[in-house]
Formats: C-alpha cells, structure tokens, sequence
C-alpha cells in the first residue's frame, strides 16, 4: 500500500511530501517529493546587487538567518578579499552561536512534540522568546534580520546589550538541565528514539551528510573546527560525539551543542570591546556613515554609487562553508565582474541530509518515519530554497 | 588556512599527474582556493581516483552545482566540491560542457550523495546525467517545461 504523507502534516516540519510504500505497519521505501516552498531564490539573487540579495538568504532556512547571511556575506568577502575588523567578527560569532541556540531549541521543541513530550514545546519556545528578544534590540527585527552585512554588521550593538545577553547566558544552563531532566531518562523517549534510524557512519559519509548527524556517529568533523572562518580560531569549544548514531545519539548531540554555544557566546562577550568598528573600511564597498555622507562630497558620491549601481567584484568563482545548527552550509558565488552576480548557489544541509531518510526509514515503523524525519532536523526553505 | 590549501592542492595534481597525465587540463589557484579543470570525458574516472587514491581520500562530495556561460561556449560549466574528512583537504573539479548536448557522466556510482544534488542540476538546467537511478525533476513539478536558471529564462514575467 502506498500511503501519501502529503504536504500539509504536523509532523514534517513543513511542506515535505513523503510517500511512503507499506507493508502493514512497516516501510518499505519512502520517497519524498519536494519542491513545496521553491521560490527561485538563486535565480532571484542574479537579478539582485550583492548587497540586495542578503536580504532573500535570511528567508532560506528561517531558523538560521543570521547564518545565511554570513556564510554568503563571508562569500562575498571572500571575492572582494576583504578583511573584517576583529570586533565585528565576534559580533558575527555571538549572534551566529545565539542562533543556534534558538535553532536546536525550535528543533527539541518539534521533535519532542512529534513523540508526544508536548510540554517541552512550550519551554524550548519560552527559552527562545529571549533569544528573538535579544536580536530584535540589535537588528530591530526578531527573525528576517538581515544583521551581517558586506563588510561587517548593520548597526552598533545597542547600549546595555551586555546585561541583556549576560542575563541569557545565566538563565539558560538550569533551563538546558530542565529539558534533560524531562527526556534523558525518560522510558517513553528511549523506547521512541533508541535504535531507530540507524545508519553506519560509511553510508552517512557517502550520503553528502554533515552536522549533527554524522556526529552522532563518531565522526567529529564539524566545519568551525576544521576549515575556521570569522575568528573561530581564537574560541575554546567541544565538538560533541556519539558513536550509536541513531536518534537518540543526535538528541544528545544536538544538546550538548546548545552547552557548546553557550560556552562560545560567554567568550565572545569578553572579547566583544564597548568601542571599534563594526564595518571595514572599504570605500566604494561599504557604505559611508551618514554623517559623513552629508558633509563629504566623497562620501555622497560612494553612497550613490553603492546603492544605484552596486559594486563589482572581479570575475571567479567561491566556495565558502560554515557549520549551520544542520550541517555544512555553503554558498558558491561566481561573478563575472558586474554588480550583479552570476551564480549564486546554496548547498543548504538539510536537502543533502535529506536524501539519507529512505535508507533511514527502511523496514522501520510509520511511527518511526516521524521520529527520522524530525532527527534529521529539515527546515524546508533551505530544502527548496 | 592558505598554506593548508596549497599543499594540499600540489599533493591533488600530482598525483593525477602520475595517474593520468592529461587528467589535468588545467589549475585555477584563487582566493585560496583550487579548481582543478578536466576534460568531461575523464570525470567519472577523475572522480573515482580523488575517492579511492589512499593519499587523496576524498571521501565526501559537499557539493555540485553548475554555471550557465550564455552565451559562450562550451555553455555549462559544472563544478564539484570535493572534501576529505580524514585528511582535512577541499579541492574543486570544474568540467564543462556544451549547449547543445548538455550531458555528463553521474557521479552517483562514486558517491551516493550526488543523487539529489544533479537531481537539482538537471530539474534546474537541463544537463542529462548518464548513469543516474533516478534522473527526475525533484524542485519543480514534473509538467514543468524548460530549465529555469539558464541564462536565457527570464527571471519575472512571461517567457
């Protein structure tokens, strides 16, 4: 029988279509149809200025738009050659980190709701109104922020931001311990994720899977880690493993993360100085400030400059990674030295991670389908972008 | 970082070099980044020795993705992101191929994860891979006509 797990469900955190080939209760295969939430947004970006097109990778996965924005901002920098003040690559990692945070609390939220733990939903969200509480004081917008610019940030972190994010970092360890005191040794949530959707770390590897997934099964390759970007180098952080490499192994794994980014965001506080800049200083690339755009010709004549035309990078092509909450995001940017890009393409981790569920859900129960599809943690926009 | 690139990008075309001496068309060496470019008919083979080579070890394909050059030929031009997660290397392969036969050996047959990604190529730009299990539309609907990120597709209103 072939059952379809069509596109509007509870429980596939998102438009994901599944159709699922039963035999009795078991799976058979399960072939997922995508497509749902394409809107074109590589298309769209070559229609775009550089600078314009930040504002559409917020909208890919919208549980981590502050990592979209820098792994295509770090890309673009990467064509210009541009070098970034330390104190806004520390912004850049503290908001990043924050992000992922917020991202794994969105992820146990779901996944615990999906098993029937229904009242971590309601922690992992109240933990996370902090979070978009703290990213509306510094971008003005809770999700879509659109923060990390060409250059460095937006805007100046705001005054009083240290207490705001220190009140956080406090509160949150008790709240992390509350979770696990709920689930760890929880019968119903071992008997519902232990040996389910096994995979051996080979076939992962094979699969193109990175992230927590291949953690969970004893490889410890996790990109900030192994190729640095934005001032990574100079943070002390775990990468955690399990060897099981089921759900319950990336449950744990995905925990121990939330702990590992605390530990970041503390450090990044420290080295994050009151005054400095959170731009470079690259006329004709970054904007002028605005004060200075009304009193100096030369800055009048960039800032049109910038936001009519646009500015060009030389012809060649990029390929920049960073670790994102699901795995090895990157963004591959050729330009063909016009202020629009040629090429923009996404390699968004859950729609490679994605491609491992039917060997996941093979001779499994439907239940299980469910739990295999929330441990691979997809967010659809970055699946179809 | 640029040091980690270069030697290990020296290692990548030497020992393709030794394999096969025309495997390497040419290099690019830029930003820190290597592309290596090979003949289109020498991928599947390229792409087998980068895997199974001891010394080269790439394990993991992150990514593969294609750039239209409309109007000058040859059009596509596809680029492969290979990493080696023992040895902690990148390299790119770069390839290309005409307009008017857009087709490529899969690299499926070396690494399963390519499945989706040339699913996206083909649904996207209309290259053929042969060799593919699956070679089927996977963003856009199956009734679909026309390949939407070439060049020569409008990006808004009617085509």
């Amino acid at each position: 029988m072939v059952l379809n797990m069509g596109p509007q469900h509870p429980s596939t955190h998102g438009v994901l279509r599944v159709l699922l080939e039963l035999d009795g209760e078991n799976v058979v295969t399960a072939v997922p149809d995508l497509g749902y939430l394409h809107t074109g947004i590589e298309k769209s970006c070559e229609d775009k200025t550089y600078s314009q097109a930040i504002t559409l990778t917020d909208r890919m996965d919208y549980l981590n738009p502050l990592g979209n924005n820098l792994v295509y901002c770090l890309a673009v920098e990467k064509l210009l050659n541009l070098e970034i003040p330390k104190r806004a690559q520390y912004i850049r990692v503290m908001m990043v980190e924050l992000q992922r945070i917020s991202s794994h609390l969105v992820w146990l939220g779901t996944h615990a709701l999906d098993m029937g733990a229904m009242s971590v939903m309601l922690y992992c969200f109240r933990e996370r109104e902090e979070i978009l509480k703290i990213f509306e004081r510094f971008a003005g917008q809770r999700m879509m922020t659109s923060y990390i610019r060409i250059g460095g940030l937006s805007l100046d972190p705001p005054s009083g931001w240290r207490e705001l994010v220190k009140r956080f970092v406090d509160m949150m360890p008790p709240r992390i311990d509350e979770y696990e005191e709920l689930l760890t040794n929880n019968r119903i949530w071992h008997g519902r994720l232990k040996g389910v959707g096994y995979l051996p770390a080979e076939t992962l590897i094979s699969m193109s899977t990175t992230g927590p997934g291949l953690r969970a099964a004893g490889v410890a390759f996790d990109n900030r880690k192994a190729f640095p970007y934005s001032s990574y180098e100079e943070f002390e952080f775990n990468v955690p493993t399990r060897t099981e490499s089921d759900c319950f192994a990336r449950y744990l794994v995905r925990v121990q993360e939330m702990r590992e980014s605390l530990k970041i965001v503390r450090q990044a506080m420290d080295k994050i100085t009151d005054q400095g800049p959170i731009k470079s200083e690259a006329p004709g690339i970054v904007p002028p400030q605005r004060e200075k755009m009304k009193t100096e010709m030369e800055a009048l004549i960039y800032h049109f400059k910038i936001f009519t035309e646009g500015f060009s990078p030389p012809p060649g092509e990029v390929y920049v990674p960073v670790e994102s909450p699901r795995g090895e995001l990157g963004c591959f940017i050729a330009s063909d030295g016009s202020p629009k890009p040629l090429r923009v393409h996404f390699r968004g981790p859950s729609f490679v991670n994605l491609q491992a569920l039917p060997l996941m859900v093979k001779g499994q129960l439907i239940a299980d389908t469910v739990a295999c599809i929330g441990t691979i943690d997809i967010v659809l926009g970055e699946v179809d972008r | 970082m640029p040091q980690l690139a270069n030697a290990n990008a020296s290692v990548v075309i030497d020992r393709l070099r030794a394999w096969k001496s025309e495997s390497v068309a040419q290099v690019i060496e830029y930003r820190g980044e290597t592309t290596i470019v090979v003949p289109h008919k020498l991928l599947l083979a390229i792409a087998r020795q980068c895997k199974e080579d001891p010394e080269l070890n790439f394990d993991q394909l992150s990514d593969a993705t294609c750039v239209d050059r409309f109007p000058n030929e040859p059009r596509f031009e596809l680029n492969y992101q290979l990493l080696s997660i023992p040895r902690l290397a990148r390299i790119r392969l770069r390839t290309s191929v005409s307009g008017q036969q857009p087709v490529i050996d899969s690299l499926e047959p070396v690494w399963p994860g390519a499945n989706w990604m040339e699913r996206e190529i083909f649904d996207l730009f209309g290259i053929r891979f042969e060799g593919h299990s699956d070679l089927r539309r996977i963003l856009l609907p199956d009734e679909f006509e026309g390949a939407p990120l070439r060049r020569d597709f409008p990006v808004e209103g009617k085509r």
